[in-house]
């Protein structure tokens, strides 16, 4: 077998590949379906096109899906992430408009309410020993309703320098959320890579009994992931709220947790946990808004594009499942082609 | 003997509570009482519709009882049910969906308390009608909205218009109505076309997105922007901005409510005009059961005469609006 073939092999093999290819074969399909997808021009010192707003309107998504896969690596899951965007935009916001904080430091603090709200999932998690799910799911409704409590029910309008910046600014050309989820999906995948965070979340996924036997520390590695999804959907609150100069704390981040699991199902990240594949993650959430990019241009009307949106994501589901590659190796088997030794690694 | 105590004990209380509740009684037969069950604090819209009738019962002197029904019909149906036990003279409901109120309607009714609906109209069944189960409904015509906000625009581009349609969240009556009036509008302007159209869900994020995407598919060939709300027209303007595009320069923007963000977007040259939703219905509510007391009839439909601002009225409106 040739170098390049052997290298062909071994990219394919990678659980991101598929959700990679799921998403070339997306962005195809819409550049051929869809009049002036493929666009790209340079207006006011920034790229231009519906690709930059995938990149851009999707960057929120790829937040939560990156907290949303170490957590689900590490055996859990996080309903409440919507919801924390929502209380993290809102405090922001408030601090702003009625304590006369400086921007910088609303946006901090914003942050740290929904890490302090990760920080108390994690502690019903590891240390209470509710289920995740539960935990969670008691955030969802709690985060939010402390929002609305907190914001009077009315949506806060503000403007905030640097949260503004920080939602609407461009750099080199590109929006500045995509380098804040860019760097952050950096950070998360480095730190699993090269520390020994990688197999510690890995291992407390798989089977945290063994884990602790084997000295780590399980629950301080489920507060950290919980603690982890909570800073990055307060972030990605600040970027909702700035992006349009207002804290809707009814309809922030409403139900964007499901977009997450699932950009991280599309990604290949097992819901068992055991593995976290954040760059498939990323990938995952891309595909979501380039279909619904795709759907708005063609001008579909919304309750059907939610239809479409679910049989793509199924489609990507099945053609990743068990079932599907034993019937792949049969059709094959059938067709006389035979198996492919595995290569020894 | 303990439950007997206890049964004593209640009995007591009891008659306590009604002889409690005589006399309070006896005043509500000079002192106007009335329930206003209300949808919830939403948006601005809403409170100030509270306030306006808040406002207006404390000016005539009337007891309001008021009950936030935080956006579901549950809850609702409790407060009217605690109004007729309260004996109120007068129930006053903005209901948050169209179906499910005709028992306890028929509760009201059995009660001899008139119930004045407010903002937005329901669905009855054939017998429901028949019954008279509210004695009238005080509301702006969505549809009529649609049909100026289609007449202005018809009227400022001399009749030549591609047209996107941002939609309210679908299904609402609000959405149906206002898309409908607008189409009956443009109807008899061969040169008016919708090019594109889809629901942002009545929110500022979404206006910008969807907004985002018709830009990118329609290009310039867009000259105008229908929102059936503010926020959604608001949300367009910062992506038309964002795209080197002057709103109401380039591409007019045309919405509905008026609330008080749309008016410092005129005044900023950005929104080009909004049809008013008036929330403002406390004087109107009041008038009207004042009329009921002295034994007049009214229509069973009470309509808001509602009105459109542009630019040119703007900067004087904005200094005389309540919400």
């Amino acid at each position: 077998m040739s170098a390049a073939a052997r290298l062909a092999r071994d990219v394919w093999a990678r659980p991101e590949s598929r959700a990679g290819l799921a998403l070339v074969l997306m962005l195809l399909a819409a550049a051929v379906f869809t009049p002036h997808f493929a666009d790209l021009e340079w207006r006011d010192g920034r790229l231009f096109g519906a690709m930059i707003d995938i990149l851009r309107n999707g960057a929120p998504v790829v937040l939560l899906s990156v907290g949303m896969t170490l957590v689900i690596a590490a055996g859990g899951i996080d309903l409440s992430v919507g919801s924390l965007m929502a209380l993290g935009g809102a405090v922001a916001a408030l601090l702003i408009t009625t304590a006369g904080w400086p921007a910088p430091a609303a946006a901090l603090a914003g942050i740290a309410v929904a890490g302090v709200a990760g920080a108390v999932n994690g502690l019903m998690v590891s240390w209470v020993g509710l289920q995740p799910i539960v935990a969670t799911l008691v955030m969802l409704v709690a985060a939010r309703g402390a929002g609305q409590a907190l914001a009077a029910d009315q949506k806060v309008r503000f403007s905030g320098g640097v949260i503004e910046d920080l939602a609407r600014g461009a750099w080199l050309g590109l929006p500045m959320p995509v380098y804040v989820a860019g760097a952050a999906a950096l950070i998360a995948a480095g730190a699993v890579r090269w520390t020994l965070l990688g197999p510690a979340l890995h291992a407390a996924g798989e089977n945290p009994r063994a884990a602790r036997l084997c000295g780590i520390r399980v629950r301080g590695v489920w507060m950290l992931t919980y603690i982890t999804s909570g800073v990055l959907a307060g972030v990605a609150g600040l970027i909702a709220a700035g992006d349009i100069g207002e804290a809707d704390t009814a309809n922030c981040g409403l139900y964007l947790e499901l977009d997450a699991i699932l950009a991280v199902v599309i990604g290949g990240t097992s819901l068992t946990g055991g593995r976290a594949i954040l760059a498939g993650s990323v990938l995952g959430a891309l595909l979501m808004q380039t279909l619904t990019v795709m759907l708005q241009m063609n001008g579909v009307p919304s309750e059907q594009a939610l239809v479409v949106k679910a049989v793509v994501v199924l489609a990507v589901a099945v053609a990743r499942s068990p079932g599907a590659a034993e019937g792949w190796r049969r059709f094959r088997a059938r067709r006389g082609v035979p198996r492919v030794e595995e290569a020894p690694s | 003997m303990r439950w007997m105590k206890l049964a004593a004990m209640m009995a007591v209380g009891g008659i306590s509570a009604v002889a409690w509740a005589q006399p309070g009684k006896g005043g509500a037969a000079d002192k106007l009482t009335v329930g206003f069950s209300q949808v919830g604090a939403e948006s601005e819209w809403r409170t100030a519709e509270t306030q306006s009738i808040r406002g207006e019962a404390e000016k005539r002197g009337a007891e309001l009882k008021f009950a936030d029904a935080q956006g579901k019909q549950v809850n609702q149906i409790k407060s009217v049910k605690s109004f007729i036990t309260q004996r109120v003279n007068f129930i006053v409901i903005a209901p948050v969906v169209e179906t499910g109120w005709e028992p306890v309607l028929r509760e009201a009714k059995a009660a001899k308390i008139p119930v004045i609906l407010v903002d937005r109209g329901i669905k009855l069944s054939e017998a429901g009608e028949k019954e008279d189960l509210y004695t009238t409904l005080i509301a702006s015509d969505f549809v009529e909205e649609g049909r100026m906000a289609a007449e202005w625009l018809a009227k400022t581009t001399g009749g030549e218009a591609r047209i996107v349609e941002l939609q309210g969240t679908t299904g609402s009556a609000p959405a149906i109505d206002r898309q409908k009036g607008f189409a009956e509008g443009i109807a008899g302007h061969p040169g008016m076309k919708i090019i594109k159209t889809q629901s942002a869900d009545f929110t500022r994020a979404k206006g910008k997105e969807v907004m985002q995407s018709f830009i990118k598919s329609e290009g310039k060939n867009i000259t105008a922007v229908y929102a059936h709300n503010d926020d959604m027209a608001l949300g367009a303007i910062q992506a038309l901005e964002e795209a080197g595009i002057k709103p109401s320069i380039d591409v007019r923007v045309i919405s509905i409510d008026a609330v008080k963000g749309a008016f410092e977007s005129m005044v900023a040259g950005k929104l080009s005009a909004t049809v008013e939703c008036n929330p403002l219905l406390g004087p109107i509510v009041f008038d009207t059961i004042e009329r009921l007391r002295a034994g007049q009839t009214v229509p069973r439909f009470i309509k808001q005469t509602d009105r459109l601002f542009d630019q040119k009225d703007a900067a004087e409106a904005i200094k005389t609006r309540e919400y």
